[in-house]
C-alpha cells in the first residue's frame, strides 16, 4: 500500500465526522471516497493532506508515518473543490508558485511550468487570469499548480462538481487519462456514484463518517454488502415483500427488499426473444415513462408494486397503460446491516429448457 | 431596456425629484457659493491668498500628517481586522464592538482629551517625552489626532473582505509548501488591498480635512508648522475682518486637493481590481 | 465544512494579538478613561454644577434639537434616495451617487463656509431670505442662529443613513417589488409592508450611525455658531470650557465632555444592537 489509513476518527463539536477509518491505495492507483453530503469524505482527505488534525489513528505514506509533518511536507497535490486559483496571479503564477516556494532556479521553473502548461493544453493562455477562464481550464490549471512540485499522491476534492453538466464527462476522461499518464497516486472525494464507478480503480463508500464497503467498482455493483450500498450504487426501489411474484415464493412476507432497474425485464407477449421468460413473468402495466437521455425510465405496477426499469429507445413504442410481461432477475434481500443476493427460482428451469 | 423594465416598481418620478432637490439644496447649492464667492478675487488676489506662506505650510501639515496617519492606520487597522476575524481571544467581542468609537466619539471630546494625555501633564506625554518626543503641540500629535479618528475606516473596510476570502486560497498556498510569511504577501495581500486602498482613502479624506480632534492637539502655531488648513479657514471666517472671500478661496484649493486625491485613489484602485472584474 | 479554530495560537499569533489589544487599549480605550477622569478631577460637586450649568443645558437642547431634525431629514433622504438608486436603472447614476457622498470626503469647516457664503452677510442667498422676511414681516436668520447650526448638521450627516441603508437594499433585490407592483399595490404600499420589513434593522443601524455623528458635530457648527448660552451644541460648550483657560473651567470642560461620551457609549451599544439583528434577519 502506498498511502494508508490506519483508525483515522475525527470529532467536530457535535458530530462525528471519521469513525474508525482504515484503508489502503495502491501506487500509481485511483480510488474514490464516495458518500452523500456529510458522510465524513471530505474530512478524511483534509486529514490525509494535513489540513485537519486527526484526534487519533494514523497516516502512512510509502510506509513512512506523517502525521507529525506539516501539511506542506507530505508531499501531496491537493485539488480544491472551487480549485482555489490565486485570484491575482495569472495562470503561469500560479502553475509556478509551488516552485517558486521551493526557491527553484527561474530557468527550471519556465522549463516545468511550460511542460505542463503543455501537458494541460492550455498553450497561450499563459497570461489569462482565472477569472477569464472557462470551469474546464480552471480545473485544468488547478491540476498543473497541483501536481507541479512532484508531489507523490494527488488529492482531489470533489473535482467536477462546480462544472457544467455536459462539459463534466469529457474533463472526467481527461482527468482519467492525465492521472494515468502522470501516473501519479490518487483519492478523489465525490458524491456521484456514477462518477466514480467510472473512474476509479478502488471505491470506498461511506455513510455517517464510517467505511461502508470498499473494492472495485464491480465488486460495489454486483456484490454489495450493506443495504446502504446498495441503494447508493445504482438506482433502485425498496418494497417490503413480493407477493404474488413467481420465484420468489420462499421470501418471507414483509422482508425488505430492493430492486434494480438493471435486474427487471419488461417485454411484449409477441417478443420472440423472451419466449423463455413469457411463461414466467407477471403481468404489468405501465404508469409513467420518463426521458433519461439514452433510455427511458418505465415505470410498472405489477401486483401492487411499482417497479423501474430501463428501456432502449431503440426498441418498440410503448404507451401509458398498455399491459406488458415483467420478468425479474434478481433482488436484493435487505436483513438488518447486510444484503444478499437472491435468484429468481424460475431462472433455473429457464436455463434447464 | 432595462430602464423600461424596472419601472414596473412606481415611484421613479417622485424619488428622484426629492433626491434631487434635497441633494442640490443641502449640498450643491451651498458648495456653488462657495466657488463662486472665490471667483470674486481676481486671479492675481486669488493667487496671493493661497502662496502666503502659513496657507502654503498648512496645506504642506495637512496632507503629509494625513497621509503619515492613514499609513499608521493602514498597518494597524490590518493588525486588528486580522485578529478579529481570525482568532479566538478573550475581550475579541467588545473590541469589535468598540472600533466604531472614533465616529461616535464628538471629535471636540477627543481632540481635548488626546491634547492632555499627550502634553507633559499627561502620562503618555511624559512617556513620549523622556524619550525625546514632544507629544501634544507638536506634529506628532496632530498625528496622533488622526489616527484616533481615521482607525476605524480601515477596520471596517477590511475586515467584511478578510471574512470572504475563502480559506481553501491560503490552504492551497499551504499544501504547495509555502509558509505563512510567503502566504500572506502573495495571496492574501493583494486580495486585500482594493480594501487596503478604500480605507486609507477614507481615512486619508478624513485626515485631510479634520478640524475638531486636532486644532486642541496641534498648537496651532504657524512657526512650528503646525497649522491645519481647516484652522486657517476657521481663523480667516473669525479674525475680526472676516474674510469670507479669502477662506473661500483656500477652501476651493483644498476642495480640489481631496477631489485630485481620491481620483487618483479611484484610479490605483480600479488598475487594482481590473484583474478580477 | 465545520473547522475547528485551532485552539493553541503560536507565538506569532499571540504578538499579533498583544500589538493590536494594545493599539486598542492605548488609542479608544485610554482617552475614554481620560475623559471621565479629567472630569471627576475636581469632585463631585463641581462635576454636578458643570453639568447642570445653564450654558450646558442649554447646549444640551441645542444639541438634541439639531441631532433629531437632521435625523428626520437624512432618514427621509435616504428612503427616497435608496429606493432611486436600487430599484431604477437610468444615466447619471453614478453620478448622482458620487455627489451625494460628497460630505464624507469634505472638510466639516467647509461646510460651515458654504452656508456663511449662503446666507451671511452678502451671502448669495441673503437677499432671498431678506425679502422673505420683508413681505411676511418675519425675523428669520439662517446663520449664527440655530436654524443655521441645524443646517451645517445636516450637511455633515446627510449620506450617513443612506450609506448604510443602500447595501441592505440591493442585497434585497426588486423582485418581491416588482411581484408586489404586478398585484396592483401602490407605491407606499409596497414600501410599508414589501420592503421596510427587510430593511427595518439596516435603517436603524444607519440611524444610529447619523444621530452619533450629529451629537458630535464641530468644525460646522463652530462656524456658523457663535452665541453661547443660545446657539451653542454641547461640543461647543466644550470648546469654549476649555479654551477659556483655567484649571477649573478645563475641568468642566471634561465634565461636559462626559455627556457626551454617555451618549457616544449608548449610541455605540444601540449600533451593536441594531447589527446584531440586521445580521440574524438576513
Amino acid at each position: 500500500m502506498f498511502i494508508e489509513t490506519r483508525q483515522l476518527c475525527k470529532r467536530f463539536d457535535d458530530y462525528e465526522a471519521a469513525k474508525d477509518i482504515t484503508f489502503g491505495v495502491e501506487q500509481g492507483k485511483m480510488a474514490a471516497l464516495l458518500g452523500p453530503s456529510g458522510s465524513g469524505k471530505t474530512t478524511i482527505l483534509r486529514m490525509i493532506a494535513g489540513l485537519e488534525q486527526q484526534d487519533s489513528g494514523d497516516i502512512l505514506i510509502n510506509g513512512k508515518n506523517v502525521n507529525d509533518v506539516p501539511a506542506g511536507e507530505r508531499g501531496i497535490g491537493f485539488v480544491f473543490q472551487n480549485y482555489a486559483l490565486f485570484r491575482y496571479m495569472n495562470v503561469y503564477d500560479n502553475i509556478a508558485f509551488g516552485l517558486k516556494v521551493q526557491k527553484k532556479s527561474k530557468a527550471e521553473i519556465r522549463a516545468r511550468v511550460t511542460e505542463l502548461i503543455q501537458l494541460i493544453g492550455l498553450v497561450g493562455l499563459e497570461k489569462r487570469y482565472p477569472n477569464q477562464l472557462s470551469g474546464g481550464q480552471r480545473q485544468r490549471v488547478a491540476f498543473a499548480r497541483a501536481i507541479a512540485p512532484g508531489p507523490s499522491l494527488l488529492l482531489l476534492d470533489e473535482p467536477f462538481a462546480a462544472i457544467d453538466a455536459k462539459v463534466r464527462k469529457e474533463l472526467r476522461v481527461w482527468l482519467r487519462d492525465m492521472i494515468v499518464q502522470v501516473g501519479i497516486t490518487s483519492i478523489f472525494v465525490t458524491h456521484d456514484q456514477e462518477e466514480a464507478l467510472e473512474v476509479a480503480d478502488d471505491i470506498i463508500i461511506l455513510n455517517e463518517g464510517h467505511i461502508e464497503q470498499m473494492g472495485t467498482p464491480t465488486e460495489i455493483y454486483l456484490h454489495p454488502q450493506t443495504p446502504f450500498v446498495a441503494q447508493f450504487a445504482g438506482n433502485s426501489s425498496v418494497v417490503e415483500g413480493l407477493p404474488g411474484f413467481r420465484g420468489f415464493e420462499k421470501l418471507p412476507k414483509g422482508q425488505k427488499i430492493l430492486i434494480r432497474p438493471e435486474f427487471v425485464d419488461a417485454f411484449k407477449t409477441d417478443n420472440l426473444q423472451m419466449q423463455p421468460y413469457a411463461d414466467r413473468a407477471e403481468d404489468g402495466v405501465v404508469t409513467g415513462i420518463s426521458f433519461r437521455g439514452s433510455s427511458l425510465e418505465v415505470r410498472l405496477k405489477v401486483h401492487g408494486i411499482t417497479l423501474l426499469t430501463n428501456r432502449s429507445l431503440e426498441r418498440r413504442e410503448i404507451r401509458l397503460g398498455e399491459h406488458m410481461n415483467v420478468f425479474l432477475h434478481r433482488v436484493y434481500c435487505i436483513e438488518g446491516e447486510r444484503t444478499q443476493v437472491v435468484e429468481n427460482e424460475l431462472l433455473k428451469d429457464i436455463s434447464m429448457e | 431596456m432595462k430602464q423600461k423594465r424596472n419601472r414596473v416598481i412606481p415611484g421613479f418620478g417622485l424619488t428622484l425629484g426629492i433626491t434631487v432637490t434635497m441633494l442640490s439644496l443641502l449640498i450643491l447649492l451651498p458648495l456653488a457659493s462657495v466657488l463662486i464667492r472665490s471667483f470674486e478675487l481676481t486671479p492675481a488676489e486669488f493667487w496671493e491668498t493661497i502662496t502666503r506662506s502659513n496657507v502654503v505650510g498648512a496645506f504642506q501639515t495637512s496632507i503629509l500628517c494625513a497621509l503619515i496617519a492613514a499609513a499608521i492606520n493602514c498597518v494597524f487597522g490590518l493588525i486588528l481586522a486580522w485578529i478579529l476575524e481570525r482568532y479566538e481571544f478573550p475581550g475579541k467581542r467588545l473590541i469589535d464592538g468598540m472600533i466604531e468609537l472614533p465616529f461616535a466619539l464628538p471629535t471636540a471630546v477627543a481632540g481635548i482629551t488626546l491634547a492632555k494625555m499627550y502634553s507633559d501633564q499627561g502620562v503618555l506625554g511624559q512617556a513620549l517625552s523622556r524619550i525625546g518626543i514632544q507629544g501634544s503641540y507638536s506634529r506628532v500629535g496632530l498625528v496622533i489626532a488622526l489616527v484616533f479618528v481615521g482607525i476605524p475606516f480601515v477596520v471596517r473596510s477590511i475586515q467584511p473582505v478578510l471574512r470572504k476570502l475563502p480559506p481553501s486560497c491560503e490552504e492551497a498556498a499551504l499544501m504547495l509548501g509555502a509558509s505563512r510569511g510567503f502566504t500572506f504577501r502573495h495571496v492574501i495581500l493583494p486580495e486585500l488591498t482594493p480594501a487596503l486602498l478604500t480605507g486609507f482613502g477614507l481615512a486619508l479624506a478624513r485626515g485631510i480635512g479634520e478640524y475638531g480632534s486636532v486644532i486642541y492637539i496641534s498648537g496651532n502655531s504657524s512657526k512650528n508648522s503646525t497649522q491645519v488648513v481647516s484652522y486657517v479657514i476657521m481663523q480667516k471666517l473669525n479674525s475680526g475682518s472676516a474674510d469670507y472671500v479669502g477662506a473661500a478661496a483656500i477652501a476651493l484649493v483644498l476642495l480640489a486637493i481631496s477631489f485630485l486625491l481620491m481620483f487618483l485613489l479611484n484610479l490605483v484602485q480600479w488598475f487594482a481590481a481590473r484583474r478580477t472584474r | 465544512m465545520k473547522q475547528t479554530k485551532k485552539a493553541r495560537l503560536s507565538a506569532g499569533q499571540i504578538a499579533l494579538i498583544v500589538i493590536g489589544v494594545l493599539f486598542f487599549a492605548v488609542m479608544l480605550v485610554w482617552p475614554l478613561v481620560e475623559v471621565l477622569y479629567r472630569a471627576l478631577k475636581g469632585g463631585w460637586a463641581l462635576y454636578w454644577s458643570a453639568v447642570t450649568a445653564k450654558t450646558t443645558l442649554s447646549a444640551l437642547r441645542v444639541t438634541l434639537l439639531a441631532a433629531v431634525i437632521a435625523l428626520l431629514v437624512d432618514t427621509f433622504f435616504a428612503l427616497a434616495a435608496s429606493w432611486l438608486l436600487t430599484k431604477f436603472e437610468f444615466r447619471g447614476k453614478s453620478v448622482l451617487t458620487t455627489l451625494i457622498d460628497i460630505p464624507f470626503s469634505i472638510s466639516p469647516v467647509i461646510a460651515g463656509l458654504a452656508f456663511i457664503m449662503m446666507f451671511g452677510r452678502s451671502g448669495l442667498a441673503t437677499p432671498v431670505v431678506n425679502w422673505f422676511n420683508d413681505t411676511f414681516g418675519t425675523d428669520i436668520a439662517l446663520v449664527f442662529s440655530i436654524p443655521g447650526v441645524v443646517l451645517a448638521t445636516i450637511f455633515v450627516t446627510f449620506p450617513y443613513v443612506l450609506r448604510e441603508l443602500l447595501p441592505a437594499m440591493n442585497l434585497q433585490g426588486c423582485a418581491e417589488e416588482e411581484a408586489a407592483a404586478l398585484l396592483g399595490a401602490g407605491g407606499f404600499t409596497i414600501f410599508r409592508r414589501v420592503t421596510l420589513p427587510h430593511i427595518k434593522w439596516p435603517l436603524i443601524y444607519g440611524m444610529v450611525l447619523c444621530a452619533a455623528r450629529a451629537f458630535g458635530e464641530f468644525g460646522a457648527v463652530y462656524a456658523v455658531s457663535k452665541a453661547r448660552g443660545e446657539t451653542f451644541t454641547l461640543p461647543l460648550e466644550v470648546d469654549a470650557l476649555y479654551m477659556s483657560g483655567g484649571a477649573e473651567a478645563i475641568t468642566q470642560a471634561f465634565a461636559v465632555s462626559s455627556l457626551l461620551v454617555l451618549l457616544a457609549l449608548v449610541m455605540l451599544i444601540l449600533k451593536n444592537i441594531a447589527e446584531w439583528r440586521a445580521k440574524k434577519s438576513y
